[in-house]
């Protein structure tokens, strides 16, 4: 099946009714895009499909074919990161992490979406579990972000 | 600043084939030497030509910052250019050989940063001391005359300067100086600032190595099953059935109680297991259910024997006379870490050597367990450490849990490395759970209002019979952890002054496997103390924070922390209209830590607007760290209040995943105000757990003045309140 992941496209032998994120993480073996839940519950799993986010992990695979999955890896351009990145090592957000990648995909497809996010909207888009609790530096760094 | 080395180096080492990740042993009169080869200026440190310093830590990272403020507190007394350190973790193995040149690995009860903090600030010394050796040497004058300072040695008379990467090699040649002196903190220049993480750079890429991501030639995947009823055992499984399932490679059993596919991926894994037919000998432990442990533990409430944790007076005699008895039982349950990286570890095993990838809290620990496992010899084991995705003490060395497993898979499949990973609903089936416990509290008052007699029983289980029988036997049969908060002396000592008191523990141990779960016995310890002190304050007629402060006058520090949420919160004033107060303190991990609470409450709706904590741990190492630590801790506090139970049906448990055990969101966190209060002193305390157990309380006071309801159970999902 012909996949095009962060603007290649790669031929990977992989079972149609996977779900997208274990043919990203295993077949692709692009690790960055986490496994949390598999039932689309936490987000750790989120990637961009033609821009906007999916929690991969309960995606067809077979429905990703034509499409632009971006994933974490992908998300800085040309050497240089993305805003959301660079307010994330700014407002040192991450604590163990693992959830970061799917939360900073998430956040990269609200501001594409609503450059000047609000609280509400925030509130309203962001939905990924974080169990060590980074939310207060999350917040803050998505409004940096949108001001960057 | 970029993380590499060892743990990390897992990657890009399989990358390219190598999987050479011990450090260089000295033979003879050579030096040890770091993984790139620079050498080392006594075991803490090593510095290369180039000036990067690498600074060793055996406390493994699992987002709560420890490998940052362990360097802090190196390169504090090194003197070195704080932009050249990186991190590396010298391998469990590594540290057996070297007879334990660096100490204890275990990552737990908040001792990270504060029952390691001198030795490795010796560490750091004692190296700075054998660098401007070296450069006096090479000087031929006095050391007396030098002065180190950001990675540079200065000759002062001549002004003569050497980096440290120049005399680095001589330096390593030098005895390691016995004779050390530490600054005093008055002198800190980088203890205590708020410095950023080591390890963020590659956790905003994707390119941070966790357990989950670690790849080597030829490895295939495992998905595992144990039976879901603790202690039963394995009666058959049909591997023919889904053995020529695409990708699978093997079926196999580990130990008496699980099962296992192994396949080219873990996805084809993991369809395989989905589909093979397993019949389990459940045994009598399926009969238990989360009712028959509740009576269990209620018989234990009124039980005679009991062991007790902390007397004063007498506590019977004293409620018998009171003139104003109060009484409430209160009760918490089990409850799964649910870290975000589910468990996992890459195991390959062959004759000759045994090797383990992964993430542990506990090096040493996953090294034992390994070692048990594998059958071979200590000298061929090793675990190389991966980035944690959360711990909270799930990943503590556990009897018969994720190591082992992995070993006994590799073992049936020997040179190949196989890749454990289990599902998110293996994960909450096997967790290591918090201690499900009931108590009864009784207290007495006085005409005055003065609290005259205490009795505090607690009834439930205990983590230390189960996970260290050894410590429990060495009391007589008590579980010395299970007073956390309320014990009588030491690191989790009672704080309140209370003329007659009894504090004591009926254990009732269930078939549901207990582990230390972040903060570990405060969770309920606090609860049950905190919310009943606020009974006791109604039942006096006197504000909730002047009869707390009646009963400290012995403890002064912790005294500090209340008044400090008070006067933050505004506790003098009255709350903005609709909006309630709560407020909850106690001293754990030898730090002193109080809450204090906003909400508001419309239907069963409730919102946590403000959450104001105060830490003294008497010394802080990096505030911007423990300002996080103090805001994760409440989100991890305030999700087990409102979401997580774990239930028992048929001996297994029921909740599977996170639509039935929920974690807050970024919607429902409140504004988190961390106060941090050091105050010094001989003794330091952890940030990592303490102020989680003022959360609870300090939400389930205001929900009281809020609603009238005095809720004595968690979660409060159960008494259909919904967190917004």
């Amino acid at each position: 099946m012909k996949l095009n992941i962060n603007g290649k496209t790669v031929d990977l032998d992989v079972d149609p009714e996977q779900p997208l994120l274990w043919a990203i993480r295993e077949q692709a073996g692009l690790t960055g895009t986490k496994y949390g839940c598999g039932v689309a519950q936490c987000g750790a799993c989120t990637v961009h499909l033609d821009g906007a986010p999916v929690r991969s992990c309960s995606f067809p695979v077979s429905a990703a074919v034509g499409k632009k999955i971006t994933t974490i890896e992908g998300l800085a351009q040309g050497g240089t990161l993305h805003k959301v990145q660079k307010a994330w090592i700014e407002n040192d957000v991450p604590q163990c992490g693992y959830c970061q990648s799917g939360m900073i995909m998430a956040v990269a497809a609200l501001l594409k979406d609503k450059p000047k996010p609000t609280d509400a909207d925030i509130n309203a888009a962001i939905t990924n579990i974080c169990r060590c609790g980074t939310f207060q530096q999350v917040r803050a760094a998505i409004h940096a972000a949108a001001k960057a | 600043m970029r993380l590499n080395r060892r743990s990390f180096i897992v990657g890009s080492a399989a990358a390219t084939g190598g999987l050479a990740l011990g450090l260089r042993l000295p033979f003879g009169p050579a030096v040890a030497r770091a993984q790139d080869g620079s050498p080392e200026v006594g075991v803490w440190v090593a510095i290369a030509p180039n000036d990067t310093v690498y600074i060793r830590v055996v406390r493994s990272e699992m987002g709560q910052g420890t490998i940052t403020g362990l360097a802090q507190l190196v390169a504090e007394e090194l003197e070195c250019n704080w932009s050249k350190v990186q991190i590396e973790y010298p391998t469990p193995g590594e540290s057996v050989r070297r007879k334990r040149a660096w100490g204890d690995f275990s990552t737990g009860g908040s001792r990270g940063i504060r029952e390691s903090h001198k030795y490795v600030r010796e560490g750091g010394a004692a190296a700075r001391m054998m660098l401007v050796q070296a450069a006096a040497d090479q000087w031929k004058v006095p050391a007396a005359e030098c002065r180190a300072s950001n990675s540079v040695i200065t000759h002062t008379p001549t002004k003569r300067t050497l980096r440290y990467g120049q005399v680095a090699e001589a330096a390593a040649r030098l005895d390691v100086p016995k004779d050390v002196k530490l600054k005093d903190p008055k002198e800190w220049k980088l203890i205590g600032k708020p410095v950023k993480r080591l390890d963020t750079a590659d956790k905003v890429n994707g390119k941070m190595v966790y357990g989950i991501d670690v790849k080597l030639p030829g490895m295939l995947s495992a998905a595992v099953k144990a039976c879901p009823v603790f202690g039963g055992k394995v009666k058959s499984f049909d591997a023919a059935a889904v053995e020529s399932m695409k990708g699978v490679k093997k079926v196999v059993q580990m130990g008496d109680d699980a099962v296992a596919v192994v396949a080219d991926t873990w996805w084809r894994a993991k369809s395989a297991l989905d589909k093979l037919p397993i019949t389990w000998d459940e045994g009598e432990n399926a009969k238990v259910s989360s009712e028959t442990i509740a009576e269990m533990l209620k018989a234990g409430l009124d039980a005679d024997q009991a062991f007790v944790g902390n007397q004063a007076g007498n506590a019977k005699d004293a409620l018998a006379g009171a003139k104003k008895k109060v009484e409430a039982v209160y009760a918490y349950p089990f409850q799964n870490h649910a870290c975000m990286e589910p468990m996992n570890i890459t195991a390959r095993w062959t004759p000759e050597k045994c090797e383990l990838w992964g993430p542990t809290q506990n090096g040493e620990g996953a090294w034992a367990q390994a070692l048990a496992a594998s059958g071979l010899t200590a000298d061929k084991v090793d675990v190389y450490k991966t980035m944690l995705g959360g711990g909270f003490g799930r990943r503590g060395a556990y009897p018969n849990d994720y190591v082992n497993q992995a070993v006994l898979i590799a073992k049936q499949m020997p040179g190949t490395p196989i890749k454990m990973l289990w599902s998110r609903e293996e994960d909450m089936a096997h967790g290591r759970y918090h201690p499900i416990m009931q108590c009864k509290l009784v207290g007495g008052l006085d005409e005055k209002g003065n609290l005259t007699g205490f009795h505090m029983r607690l009834s439930g289980q205990s983590i230390l019979a189960a996970v260290r029988p050894e410590v429990v036997a060495a009391q007589k049969g008590r579980d010395p952890n299970t007073f956390q908060g309320v014990f009588e002396s030491g690191e989790h000592s009672f704080t309140y002054d209370i003329p007659n008191l009894l504090v004591d523990h009926a254990m009732r141990n269930t078939h549901v496997p207990p582990g230390f779960w972040r903060g570990v016995n405060i969770n309920q310890n606090a609860v049950f103390l905190e919310c009943f002190m606020d009974e006791l304050a109604e039942a006096a007629g006197v504000d909730a924070l002047e009869f707390r402060r009646r009963l400290l006058g012995k403890s002064p520090r912790a005294l500090g922390v209340l008044n400090a949420v008070a006067q933050k919160i505004g506790w003098s004033k009255p709350a903005p209209k609709g909006v309630y107060r709560g407020l909850a303190h106690l001293k754990a991990f030898n730090s002193y830590v109080a809450g204090a609470a906003e909400i508001s409450v419309t239907g069963n709706k409730v919102k946590v607007h403000r959450l104001v904590g105060a830490t003294d741990p008497g010394y802080a190492v990096n505030p911007a760290q423990i300002d996080r630590q103090v805001a994760g801790s409440f989100v991890y506090g305030l999700s087990a209040l409102f979401f997580q139970e774990c239930t028992v049906k048929d001996g297994r448990i029921v909740e599977s995943n996170f639509h039935d055990y929920n974690s807050m969101r970024i919607a429902q966190m409140p504004k988190v105000e961390a106060i941090l209060h050091p105050t010094g002193g001989d003794t330091w305390g952890g940030v990592g757990e303490p102020t989680i157990c003022v959360a609870a309380p300090a939400v389930l006071n205001a929900l009281y003045r809020a609603t009238g309801k005095r809720i004595r159970t968690v979660p409060l999902k159960n008494h259909g309140f919904e967190l917004v």
